[in-house]
């Protein structure tokens, strides 16, 4: 039962959190905007939709958007949800995660490659290079997790603090500040990333999808709104303690994503994006506090 | 005496115009150390005469003289090389009558043939090219860019523009005021304004005291719109959204009141030759002034917030610089002159009376960066609105009518000529009429023409990716370069 409710919120959910970035983004900016759904409707539009392909292409670029949804769909059932629990629980799923993301993520990258677009090659470059820095944050933190529970699974964020004592909360502190960084270079946010902006030569995840149309298009932004929601997921995770009620984990969870896809929303509106080479700056702050993690654990894992 | 003096907004009797040569064309250059303003040809019986006028921004006067180039001389030794402010002129006298400046570093097309255009190449491990356009992905005018990268940084961009022509000058010859304003759509009243002033001097038109102040009036209201809406459009270009939609809106206030005065927001049908189409009253006056201090007081609020906000600094500071030195050498005009530290405004060097009693000073900000074209952009914007401010007042004194009336009689064989500051920069307007009164020659300069080439430098070293910062930070017109 709960794991239908888990797969219902795992596809329709980012349409909503979507929907709640945009409409936070219409208030601060003074004007009505969208309607919530309207994400949704645009997905299902573009779904009905025929995909028109330019002569340049081959098989790679038809089957990118396919193999990179999948990728992210399967990731998705990995991730704990709502009440802490994947929907398919794999020993060291975190690891089968990241590399199933970046599976269909080299899809989409020789995917957009696959165009000989000069625009969209450098999408690609910009997406991968971004991508090298995310992983091995990503695996020094959760290695750190591990480490400190014993526990191989994602399950292990909700044995943090029992095993960490007092450095517990910090631990989940600095995690929530990595997986929010994370998310918004895998999102492509602002400050990363522009999702609304036109302007071919800024752009990084929107520059790669400039050929694609129709389903293909529909299934790319269905596909990076689960994965922005992947992130959010995770973070909801790991601030709702062990043990609750299912009701009431239930509609932590779903406010807890409610209340990031509002922060994300502010936070564009807000700040401006960084300047392309200062953006590494900022996404090495993620790197640095997954080190912490790190040294936190090993301090309590082997000090005293 | 190898030129003519005149000024601003004057005519004279172009067969006094002398003819010189081109080595004493160079060494006059060289002594009087005086920009180009114009440098176009014209056929006269089998002879094609070259006018060549320049600006003396300190004395607010122009000169003028010519160059007489017999059917058979085809060439001539090119002034780019030691005045490289020249190059964008030559290169448009050579397109148009084939007469080739030997040596010209740059002698690419303008205009015309853009499918034999000769691009620069550049060769390396991880060298690559982008090019752009000429549909753009956004609305706005079409224009060929291309981009030698090495990884993110760009090396170099050229820039190839034609795309637009329309043969405005030859347009021009059967001129009228509702042509005039449309030949580039952002500077309207800045356009329709030189036009009418250098008609109203070949025909000896004087206007009324009041039709002057209300052209002001509404050049300055353009310059407010256009550099709120730029503004606007930097935020959003950073993808900081506040900026973007408060001076979104603001803009519409601005355009708005321009809608009150003459029934269209860009200020079309305002000016006709001899005058002003509509009259500004008392209570118009005082919603003028009422719409533009809510105006300011938004722009200031947001625009202070901008320039100190980290984030937005980190994206426009030191992004697209163009040193002082560059810019003089290009002969950059106007607003982005001036953010590079060039000391030019024509209102001021070319001593326009309705500007002269203003306490302010010249607007200069000397980085050269987006930063300071932003800026530069926020204290006109505020030094526009108190101009406003002056000229409504003034406007109670003057109440000698709007229009005057007009005969369409130019007088024969003279030269006139009348610079503008448009929101870009300088519009020069020049005219030459033929024996019986008719026009034979109208020759246009738009800003952009000679700040092309500017963005092409600010681009240089910087990232790929802050190329439409540094192109939103000059927004420079197509088709007033192309025509």
């Amino acid at each position: 039962m709960i794991k239908i409710l888990d797969i219902l919120i795992l596809i329709f959910m980012p349409f909503i959190m979507i929907g709640i970035i945009k409409k936070t983004k219409a208030f601060w900016g003074g004007r009505k905007g969208v309607r919530l759904f309207q994400p949704l409707y645009d997905v299902l539009r573009l779904l009905k939709k025929e995909a028109v392909y330019s002569e340049t292409t081959s098989w790679v670029f038809k089957t990118a958007p396919v193999i990179g949804f999948s990728a992210i769909l399967f990731a998705g059932l990995l991730v704990p949800m709502i009440n802490g629990k994947a929907i398919m629980n794999i020993p060291f799923g975190f690891i089968i995660f990241s590399y199933i993301l970046g599976f269909g993520k080299f899809f989409s990258l020789i995917g957009a490659m696959d165009t000989g677009s000069s625009f969209e090659g450098m999408g690609a470059s910009r997406e991968a290079c971004f991508s090298t820095i995310v992983e091995p944050a990503f695996f020094i933190f959760m290695g750190s997790v591990v480490a400190l529970t014993n526990n191989n699974s994602f399950a292990n964020f909700k044995m943090i603090l029992e095993n960490a004592g007092i450095y517990g909360y910090l631990i989940i502190a600095l995690a929530v500040i990595t997986l929010f960084i994370m998310l918004l270079i895998e999102g492509c946010r602002v400050p990363v990333d522009d999702p609304t902006t036109h302007l071919e030569l800024t752009m990084i995840h929107e520059v790669m999808i400039l050929d694609n149309s129709g389903v293909d298009l529909g299934l790319i932004t269905w596909g990076a709104g689960i994965k922005m929601f992947l992130f959010e997921a995770l973070i909801a995770a790991l601030i709702i303690p062990a043990g609750l009620p299912v009701w009431l984990a239930i509609t932590a969870f779903l406010a807890i994503i409610c209340l990031l896809s509002i922060i994300i929303g502010t936070i564009e509106s807000s700040i401006a994006r960084f300047r392309m080479t200062h953006v590494f700056e900022f996404i090495f702050i993620m790197s640095i506090t997954a080190l912490i993690i790190l040294t936190l654990v090993t301090y309590r894992i082997y000090g005293n | 005496m190898n030129w003519i003096k005149l000024k601003n907004n004057t005519k004279i009797d172009a067969l006094s115009i002398p003819a010189i040569t081109i080595d004493e064309l160079r060494e006059d250059v060289r002594n009087m150390k005086l920009r180009p303003i114009g440098f176009f040809g014209k056929q006269e019986f089998e002879n094609i005469r070259l006018y060549i006028t320049l600006a003396d921004d300190k004395e607010g006067m122009i000169y003028v003289s010519s160059m007489l180039f017999a059917p058979d001389i085809k060439s001539y030794d090119s002034l780019t090389k030691d005045f490289p402010q020249f190059h964008n002129f030559e290169r448009e006298f050579y397109e148009e009558f084939g007469i080739e400046p030997k040596n010209h570093p740059w002698l690419k097309p303008l205009r015309k043939n853009q499918d034999e255009y000769p691009f620069f190449a550049m060769q390396g491990e991880d060298v690559h090219e982008v090019a752009v356009g000429p549909i753009h992905a956004g609305v706005i005018e079409p224009g060929h860019f291309r981009f030698m990268c090495q990884g993110e940084k760009v090396y170099d961009l050229e820039i190839m523009l034609g795309y637009q022509h329309r043969g405005a000058e030859a347009l021009m010859l059967n001129p009228n005021n509702r042509l005039a304003e449309s030949i580039c759509g952002d500077t309207v009243i800045g356009y329709n304004m030189a036009y009418s002033q250098v008609m109203e001097a070949l025909s000896d038109i004087k206007i009324s005291q009041r039709a002057e102040i209300i052209r002001r009036i509404a050049l300055e209201m353009e310059r407010i719109a256009i550099h709120i809406g730029d503004m606007g459009a930097i935020a959003g270009d950073m993808a900081y959204l506040m900026g973007a939609s408060v001076f979104g809106t603001t803009r519409t206030l601005v355009i708005n009141t321009m809608l009150e005065i003459c029934g269209s927001r860009f200020g079309r049908g305002l000016i006709d030759v001899g005058g002003v189409n509509f009259d500004i009253t008392p209570e118009l006056s005082d919603k003028i002034k009422s719409v533009l201090d809510d105006v300011i007081k938004i722009v200031d609020r947001t625009a202070k917030v901008m320039l100190k906000k980290p984030s937005c600094i980190s994206r426009m500071e030191k992004t697209g610089v163009v040193s002082m030195e560059t810019a003089l050498q290009l002969g950059a005009v106007g607003m982005a002159a001036r953010s590079s530290g060039v000391n030019l405004d024509s209102r001021f060097d070319f001593k326009d009376k309705w500007y002269k009693k203003c306490p302010l000073e010249k607007e200069i900000k000397e980085n050269g960066d987006v930063y300071s074209r932003f800026n530069l952009r926020y204290r006109e914007v505020k030094q526009s609105a108190e101009f406003i401010n002056d000229l409504l007042e003034k406007l109670k004194e003057n109440n000698d009518g709007i229009k005057v009336q007009t005969n369409n009689d130019l007088t024969p064989n003279s030269f006139a000529i009348s610079i503008t500051e448009g929101w870009r920069g300088e519009v020069v307007h020049t005219a030459i009429t033929g024996v019986s009164g008719e026009l034979i020659r109208y020759k246009i300069k738009d800003p952009s023409f000679n700040n092309w080439y500017m963005l092409a430098m600010a681009v240089r070293n910087n990232g790929i990716s802050d190329f439409p910062l540094c192109n939103k930070s000059f927004n420079l017109s197509y088709c007033g370069n192309d025509l």
